[in-house]
């Protein structure tokens, strides 16, 4: 296990810099926060802070469980790899599901095919006050979103999960407040100073392992509203999602995911792109934003990220 | 394309920028994103219907920093925004905060992170209060380089007389507060709505031939890559995996933490503060990565010679370093919460991984950030910077501010409300 080495003289590439940064704000949450849980989708931020974690506790377990919030609108391979990744770590994992709170009567959807994405934040808050968690790790980054720009690494969340951008805490050096009373909870986001470019690269230097959603791959889809829609779905439950609708066409596209979410609100891209330094270049060359291609949710409106955050939205 | 493998060996420089909206400042920051093609298709056409929507002709750059619905309602920046870009040869991280006076503590908490400055002066108007105040923050707050930008050259003609006599002036100011011998000062002229002199050198200004605003960015050292600075490694956490099926794991004790500065090698003798155990480097680890030495800014596992009872807040100096755990400190501290500083209750001071119960012994004085004169005080408001000495109920091992930014700031907490309502810098 301990067998490479290293010395270094240079100063440190950004790279280096970055998982430096991400290793001490994890080990920031564990020192003070008493019942932290890290919330892993399976998607690609989330593997990368897997990575980071175990860097940060090694040869310790990690001082957390694993969480996923499951729309039950997820790709298979991705649920599949979700449950591979947390039994190859030997960490706990926990799933709660946005099905049980449909259930509960706690998420009422408008309509069948409505985007589960938004629910998630129900399922989310029933879970923290299920376990007691004080702190929840995840994978949102700065560049992904505008309303991301000013969220903190430690983003404080009242009793009703909600997001206030106006009463949030004055982050200064490294000095991170990741202090809350009772039923009140912290966000931390260990790469929020990533980009997508960054994560790539972080990918490709650490070799690691990704759903096979993320590579170029044939799909059936359809366009709807100058979007690539994924069709006919299967899903893990045995059900079929993304029903063609009349008057739509079906095609076999070479595509990939650049972002893996609910089925219904995330768009896959067209890509040749079938491993992870093609995807690299790809993302270098891309002339649209991450979310802007994939995540039709975001497009409502200018706003929408915002909404989302101050109802407790991740 | 041959920049992107290039990059993985490219280090990170953090940056702020000081002006306001009259300044031109989002559309400096817009036109930086804009011109080193980090500005993607989607968000260039987001940006530019809400131009057409507000009547205007050109696309409004300024439009990409334009954060919140709640600060759109208001036509206000309220708070710290990061931005990032990158070049192929480094990656940037501004810090965008509002420079009006009422916001004296964003650019305290922008400024806190970078290590250069970028401190807009509008060609029209010259050196100002606003100015003034910005060079002072940056000034307190320990940036090392200053860059004085003259924007909207454009609007003068590109006169030179008039950029000279911006200099001199600003040089004359920096010299009465000292701050033009204690930092790296640079000058330029340029128009951001133009695109002059940031990353492109347009035809305009064929009078300065000095380096453009992307060139100075390139070349800026990084933090910590001047001067030598001790080793200082604040325990964060302590890995202790003794229940571990693995059973060469027992004795394990790995003190896990981010080398603040300095560097440190296997075999050095180390001191662990504030109990004084004395022991030797044995391992360094990054993961399951064995480091012969690391250096400033790593996040490492370091494992002793010795058993030491050591805990998070402890910290690990080389023997012999000059520090020592204090229970009074003096510093510049500036006050960041609506509810003002009461010297009648405790607060919690937490710096680096440690934290104390703190009551204020005197306020010195204040300083009025426009004219920098010292006043005479008993309260402290919300964006006041003040001379304060705390008395602390556990020791903490302080370093000056202006020898080591990690070991010479902490932050005030409130313990009530556990909000963040102070910012301190060790005198």
């Amino acid at each position: 296990m301990l067998n490479k080495e290293k010395t270094n003289h240079q100063p440190l590439s950004h790279l280096d810099w970055l998982e430096s940064e991400a290793i001490y704000i994890l080990r920031e949450v564990a020192g003070q926060c008493s019942n932290p849980v890290l919330l892993f989708s399976g998607g690609k931020d989330s593997l990368c802070i897997l990575r980071l974690a175990e860097k940060a506790f090694r040869p310790g377990r990690f001082p957390f469980p694993l969480m996923h919030i499951d729309t039950g609108h997820n790709y298979q391979e991705v649920i599949d790899f979700r449950d591979q990744r947390a039994a190859e770590l030997g960490e706990r994992l926990i799933v709660r599901s946005v099905e049980d709170s449909m259930k509960r009567g706690t998420v009422v959807l408008k309509s069948a095919d409505e985007s589960r994405n938004k629910h998630q934040s129900v399922t989310l808050l029933e879970a923290i006050e299920e376990f007691g968690f004080d702190c929840c790790i995840g994978g949102a980054r700065r560049d992904e979103e505008k309303a991301r720009a000013k969220e903190r690494i430690m983003s404080f969340r009242d009793e009703f999960g909600q997001w206030d951008p106006k009463n949030q805490r004055p982050e200064l050096w490294s000095l991170y407040n990741a202090r809350s009373h009772k039923g009140e909870n912290i966000r931390a986001f260990p790469i929020s100073n990533w980009t997508e470019m960054d994560v790539w690269q972080y990918i490709e230097r650490e070799k690691l392992q990704l759903p096979s959603i993320y590579f170029a791959h044939q799909r059936d889809v359809v366009m709807r509203s100058g979007s690539i829609v994924p069709v006919n779905v299967p899903l893990v439950n045995g059900e079929v999602t993304n029903p063609v609708k009349a008057g739509e066409e079906i095609i076999n596209m070479q595509v990939r995911f650049r972002t893996v979410g609910d089925i219904s609100c995330t768009a896959p891209v067209i890509s040749d792109a079938d491993t992870v330094s093609k995807i690299v270049l790809e993302t270098a060359t891309s002339t649209i934003t991450e979310r802007g291609a994939t995540r039709l949710d975001d497009q409502t409106s200018d706003a929408s990220m915002e909404q989302r955050k101050k109802e407790g939205y991740f | 394309m041959s920049n992107v493998t290039k990059q993985h060996n490219d280090s990170l420089l953090r940056f702020m920028t000081c002006g306001s909206v009259d300044d031109g400042k989002s559309t400096l920051i817009g036109r930086l994103l804009f011109d080193t093609k980090t500005i993607l298709a989607d968000t260039l056409t987001q940006i530019s219907n809400t131009s057409k929507k507000r009547g205007m002709e050109a696309v409004d750059l300024s439009l990409l920093t334009d954060g919140l619905q709640a600060e759109r309602e208001q036509g206000i920046t309220i708070d710290v925004a990061y931005r990032y870009f990158s070049t192929g040869t480094r990656k940037y991280i501004i810090a965008d905060a509002p420079g009006h006076e009422q916001y004296t503590r964003n650019m305290v908490t922008a400024a806190s992170t970078a290590n250069l400055a970028i401190i807009l002066i509008d060609a029209r108007r010259g050196v100002l209060t606003q100015t003034r105040r910005h060079s002072y923050l940056a000034h307190l707050v320990g940036i090392q380089h200053i860059v004085v930008a003259v924007n909207k050259m454009d609007l003068v003609n590109y006169d030179q007389a008039t950029y000279d006599k911006i200099c001199a002036d600003y040089l004359t100011f920096a010299n009465e507060i000292g701050f033009a011998q204690a930092r790296d000062i640079k000058f330029l002229p340029m128009s951001a709505l133009a695109g002059d002199m940031l990353v492109d050198r347009l035809d305009n200004m064929p009078w300065y031939t000095g380096e453009t605003l992307l060139e100075i960015l390139e070349s800026a050292p990084a933090a910590h890559t001047e001067g030598d600075e001790e080793f200082r490694f604040p325990v964060q956490f302590v890995c202790r995996p003794h229940a571990s099926a693995d059973a060469d794991l027992h004795d394990f004790r790995g003190f896990m933490g981010r080398i603040e500065s300095g560097n440190i090698a296997v075999g050095d003798a180390v001191t662990v503060l504030p109990n004084g155990y004395q022991s030797k480097v044995k391992a360094i680890q990054i993961g399951d990565e064995q480091l012969r030495s690391a250096q400033t800014e790593q996040s490492v596992t370091l494992l002793l010679e010795d058993e030491i009872d050591t805990s998070r807040g402890d910290m690990i100096v080389k023997t012999g370093s000059s520090i020592e755990p204090v229970k009074q400190i003096e510093a510049f501290v500036c006050w960041l919460s609506e509810t003002p500083l009461s010297p009648a209750r405790t607060y919690v001071i937490r710096h680096t991984t440690r934290e104390s119960k703190a009551k204020v012994g005197t306020i010195a004085y204040k300083v009025d950030v426009n004219t920098l004169e010292e006043q005479a005080t008993s309260d402290l408001k919300m964006n006041d910077i003040a001379r304060i000495t705390f008395k602390l109920a556990q020791p903490l091992m302080v370093d000056s501010y202006s020898a080591n930014r990690a070991t010479g700031a902490f932050i005030v907490i409130d313990e009530s409300t556990n909000n963040t309502v102070g910012a301190g810098m060790i005198v």
